[in-house]
């Protein structure tokens, strides 16, 4: 099940290549896609929220003389993570079918495979998969922007690709050398499951050593600051729709890391560098709002918010506290479903202002076109977490949850709440109201632009109004994942004492 | 005394030789012979077609007899050779890329401009070279294999003879070698004298038993590693690659990236880890500083280049210093690793470097990073290949570059030496550099050249297109090679536990760990 869910997408872009023709490329992609979110929706139904166990395990052994497994299962972890990714990569296959570009069978083939690396990384349960996975998964978009992207396209994405890539590179590193260690500290043969990896815990300088290789490889793609040099290049000269998906979705497979990795398997370093994590959090939230208020280019104004909301969710995680953790999972699916129809916005407010995606430039759009300025705004609140959205309730539960274990980065953290309502309204109403700009033409969304932003909508208010669809399921793994490293974090407090 | 039993202790008897089990060399070195005498003949549909054919049909020959005496592991010449598993998987890599090379020099300059029979009678007994190097049990031996792959390559490099680089480049191969081989013999002979035995065994029993002087034997293991990275193209010895690797033949180039280098590290190998296994505390740090070393100055000197052999050369020199970490750890696991990834090396590099032929014979470029800008859009089955050869290169996943990398990493956590494993990862950042400019101009640059600077039959003249030779400008067997090769790039990528095997099965052949 796990498997065709995976592999669907890159098997419908292939076929849809081979195929051939202008048309059948994208619609079987989108099919292929759509087909994985068919089956992410039965088994969010079918999943029973009790336990943290693994459910729809396959366990095959792939690569015997390095233990390495071909394992994939769901838990309340990654259940509605899986779910957001086959939702916004539908959604922008669609968008990317409505308008006409050149090679159109190798973009849906990137974007296809992508699919499929990203839903791999979050299913799989073997590290050596998940960081095959990972770097596999950049490699779709590094041609993507380098292709299909703006002016500066090739600079851009090779800065994307190394950034990225050294990151993944040190993490390969750091996981070889914890199977190995493991090994040999266990005297069982090696093997990279999670499992068994969780099995056995590591002397804490070696930990250290490991959690930061892999934290960089995390803080690089979510992107964290300081590490997100790569990241105002590449949101300028990716192509939109790879742009929503990148921006939704694979920022979220780093703090995934965090939390299915590195907590579960390394808790003693987590507690180590505790402090450093939300510093950097905390720092991402400054930086990234003080960066959105100062950009007039809407892509970066959303790329710098994407920075701030990532530090959130780091926040969420590193706070080592059931609630603060739960307010992260349910963060990164929100952030999602926002983030990916912003994108999608942008580009049809640059259609209606000449071409331009400066905030400067835009204005007035709202005057002839009240359907789109109405979807515009629900998506804004739900960005700058107003209460009544779901995005509400995850900031809501990472503050409380970071308000019991560091009070003082809650307090902090809690103006950056603040900063997202302003740097947001601002791009609302310099693009949708005020004077109009110079080559403003306003006029309604179509009815197929509707029927790609409309389901974004109707995910945003159901989340909004019955998060427990989420919550409840992931409640159980989400507590066992991080209740080594709370646990030691709790055991550090009392020897303090 | 009587005058037999004078002339018996005169004369010692000869060595027993089993001819059947050295049944691959017979196979190769007959096979250059007849090639030679069959190039003598006049018709020119025999010289450019039959030759070639008849060469591969040797390879066949020494594959399939290569094949059957798996798992034998015989000791043949009084202990000279030693037909064993490594000997055989790295013959096997050997003859793969001898085809490779005969398949893509077959509509090539060079022949032509030598001659067919020479040119493939050279390539085979350099193959041959190889082999008893890989397979030699004693000094001697060694010294033999050494220089019967290396005087057939220093005259290979100059087969293109109306190209002044590629004469420059055979003789500076030949003048770098033989300073290479010099100071091997030098050390092969401080070797002896220090342990009293030119065998493998004898060496590392008087080690074992402390019966050798420390000083003599170091500065005889110091020549030996000098003169062997000489070969593997090892920094601070890798100076004449670049210069070499451009200026010689592509299809030569092909070769020598793969098969000498895969020789050699066999070679050091069976001398490291088994000879001198005993003063493994003396040499691997200095093995693990020269990988280090080899590492950066490859990967650094890889990144200003524009001509892409140039940048394969020092790619190749990079690469080097990632297989040394195998031999430094000196083990079991650092063994099959340093097999395993010879053998995906071989398979990421020649499909690499079939598309530079194919595109130096389309193009007016030769090997410039031009040569092959707008290829995707252009020539798809030649776009993927590169691409796939580069992404392995570099390590990214479902290529097999990147398993022959964990591999490595994980034999060198293995054996304590997790901060080369490190410094490998780091090297492979900076690859980053150069493959992704090449993958760079296939995909997102715009093809240079317009169609109409291609002369007449749509090849370029000054790539030696005639007539005969050139149907449409492209070389459906060059592709062949490409496709074939990027696509068991990524097949071992996906699938890579029948490499694993063969490369164990090799390594468990050094009975020094078992």
């Amino acid at each position: 099940m796990l498997s065709i869910l995976v592999w669907l997408p890159a098997i419908g872009a292939l076929v849809g290549a081979i195929a051939g023709g202008r048309r059948t490329a994208g619609t079987v992609t989108a099919l292929g896609s759509l087909g994985a979110l068919g089956i992410a929706i039965a088994l969010i139904a079918g999943f029973n929220g009790n336990g943290d166990q693994l459910t729809h395990v396959i366990d095959v052994v792939w690569i015997r003389s390095l233990g390495i497994h071909y394992k994939l299962g769901l838990d309340g972890l990654n259940l509605f993570l899986v779910a957001m990714t086959t939702f916004v990569f539908s959604l922008s296959l669609l968008a990317a079918n409505l308008r006409s570009q050149a090679r159109p069978e190798l973009f849906f083939l990137l974007l296809g495979i992508a699919e499929s690396a990203v839903l791999g990384a979050f299913l799989a349960q073997d590290l050596a998969l998940f960081v095959g996975f990972f770097d596999l998964m950049l490699v779709p978009f590094y041609l993507l922007t380098g292709i299909y992207g703006g002016p500066g396209r090739v600079a851009a994405t090779t800065k994307l690709v190394i950034y990225t890539l050294a990151g993944s590179l040190l993490m390969l590193a750091g996981a070889v050398a914890l199977a190995v260690l493991t090994a040999q500290d266990s005297g069982h043969a090696i093997n990279f499951t999670y499992s068994a990896l969780e099995a056995t815990r590591l002397g804490r300088g070696t930990q250290e050593w490991i959690f930061l290789l892999f934290a960089a490889a995390f803080l690089v793609k979510m992107p964290a600051f300081p590490l997100h040099g790569w990241m105002p290049d590449g949101y300028r000269e990716m192509p939109i729709e790879a742009l929503s998906i990148f921006s939704g979705v694979l920022s979220k497979v780093g703090a995934y890391g965090f939390l299915a990795i590195v907590l579960p398997i390394m808790p003693d370093a987590a507690v180590h560098f505790q402090t450093l994590l939300l510093l950097i959090g905390l720092a991402s939230i400054i930086y990234g709002s003080a960066m959105a208020f100062t950009q007039t280019n809407a892509r970066l104004i959303i790329g710098y918010s994407s920075v701030a909301q990532l530090g959130f969710i780091t926040l969420g995680i590193f706070a080592l506290a059931a609630q603060g953790a739960q307010g992260a999972v349910l963060q990164m699916v929100n952030h999602g479903i926002v983030v990916a129809p912003l994108f999608l916005i942008v580009a049809l407010l640059a259609a209606r202002a000449g071409g331009s995606e400066d905030i400067r430039d835009m204005g007035g759009i709202a005057m002839r076109a009240p359907v789109l300025a109405t979807i515009f705004l629900v998506v804004t609140f739900a960005t700058l977490a107003m209460p009544g959205s779901g995005n509400f309730v995850g900031e809501v539960m990472i503050l409380l949850g970071l308000f019991k274990t560091k009070m003082v980065f809650s307090i902090i953290a809690f103006t950056g709440v603040l900063m997202a309502s302003v740097y947001m309204l601002r791009v609302f109403i310099r693009s949708m109201h005020n004077r109009s700009g110079p080559e403003v033409d306003s006029r309604e969304m179509r009815w197929r632009d509707a029927f790609v932003l409309v389901p974004f909508v109707g995910a945003i208010l159901l989340f909004a109004l019955y998060p427990q669809i989420e919550l409840s399921r992931a409640q159980d793994s989400v507590t066992s994942s991080i209740s080594a490293a709370a646990s030691v974090a709790a055991s550090t407090t009392a020897a303090d004492r | 005394m009587t005058l037999p039993a004078l002339l018996a202790s005169a004369h010692p008897p000869a060595p027993h030789i089993n001819y059947a089990a050295i049944a691959p060399f017979e196979a190769l070195l007959g096979g250059a012979v007849v090639v030679l005498l069959v190039g003598l003949l006049r018709s020119r549909f025999v010289r450019y077609q039959v030759v070639p054919a008849l060469t591969l049909l040797v390879l066949a020959g020494g594959l399939a007899v290569t094949i059957w005496q798996w798992n034998d592991h015989l000791s043949v010449v009084s202990g000279a050779l030693r037909i064993d598993d490594l000997t055989l998987v790295l013959t096997m890599l050997f003859v793969a890329a001898g085809a490779a090379t005969v398949i893509l020099s077959w509509r090539a300059r060079a022949p032509r401009e030598s001659a067919h029979g020479e040119y493939h009678a050279l390539l085979l007994s350099a193959i041959a070279g190889m082999s008893v190097l890989v397979a030699a049990q004693d000094l001697i031996t060694l010294f033999i294999g050494i220089e019967l792959l290396s005087i057939p390559l220093y005259v290979l490099c100059a087969t293109e003879m109306h190209r002044s680089s590629s004469l420059e480049s055979g003789l500076k191969y030949l003048i770098i070698g033989s300073v290479g081989s010099a100071t091997l013999l030098y050390g092969l002979a401080l070797l002896y004298g220090a342990s009293g035995s030119t065998s493998f065994s004898g060496i590392a029993a008087s080690i074992a038993a402390g019966h050798t002087s420390n000083a003599l034997l170091l500065t005889g293991i110091a020549l030996v590693l000098v003169g062997l990275a000489f070969k593997a193209s090892v920094a601070p010895f890798h100076q004449w690659t670049p210069d070499v690797y451009e200026g010689a033949p592509t299809p030569i180039t092909a070769f020598m990236a793969v098969a000498t280098k895969a020789a050699a590290f066999g070679v050091l190998l069976r001398v490291f880890d088994v000879a001198l296994i005993g003063e493994n505390l003396n040499w691997a740090p200095a093995l693990a500083t020269l990988a280090t070393i080899t590492i950066i100055v490859g990967n650094v000197g890889a990144l200003g280049q524009s001509s892409l052999k140039r940048m394969l050369a020092y790619s190749s020199v990079a690469q080097a210093g990632y297989i040394m970490g195998g031999v430094v750890v000196s083990s079991n696991l650092g063994a099959a690793a340093t097999v395993f990834y010879l053998a995906v090396y071989l398979l990421m590099n020649l499909a690499a470097f079939a598309v530079i032929i194919a595109r130096e014979r389309e193009t007016l470029h030769g090997d410039d990073i031009d040569a092959v800008a707008g290829l995707g859009a252009e020539r798809p089955l030649l776009a993927v290949p590169l691409t796939i050869a580069m992404l392995s290169l570099a390590g990214i996943p479902a290529t097999a570059g990147f398993i022959g990398k964990i591999y490595l990493i994980r034999a060198l956590v293995d054996g304590n030496y997790a901060w080369l494993g490190v410094i490998i990862v780091v090297g492979s950042m900076i690859s980053l550099g150069y493959y992704l400019r090449v993958i760079a101009a296939v995909w997102m640059r715009d093809s240079p050249a317009p169609a109409a600077a291609l002369a007449g039959n749509g090849r370029p003249l000054i790539a030696g297109g005639s007539e005969e030779a050139a149907s449409d400008g492209r070389d459906f067997e060059v592709m062949l090679v490409a496709v074939l090769f990027g696509a068991a790039t990524v097949f071992f990528g996906i699938v890579p536990q029948p490499l694993f095997d063969l490369a164990q099965h090799a390594a468990n052949s050094l009975t020094a760990f078992l």
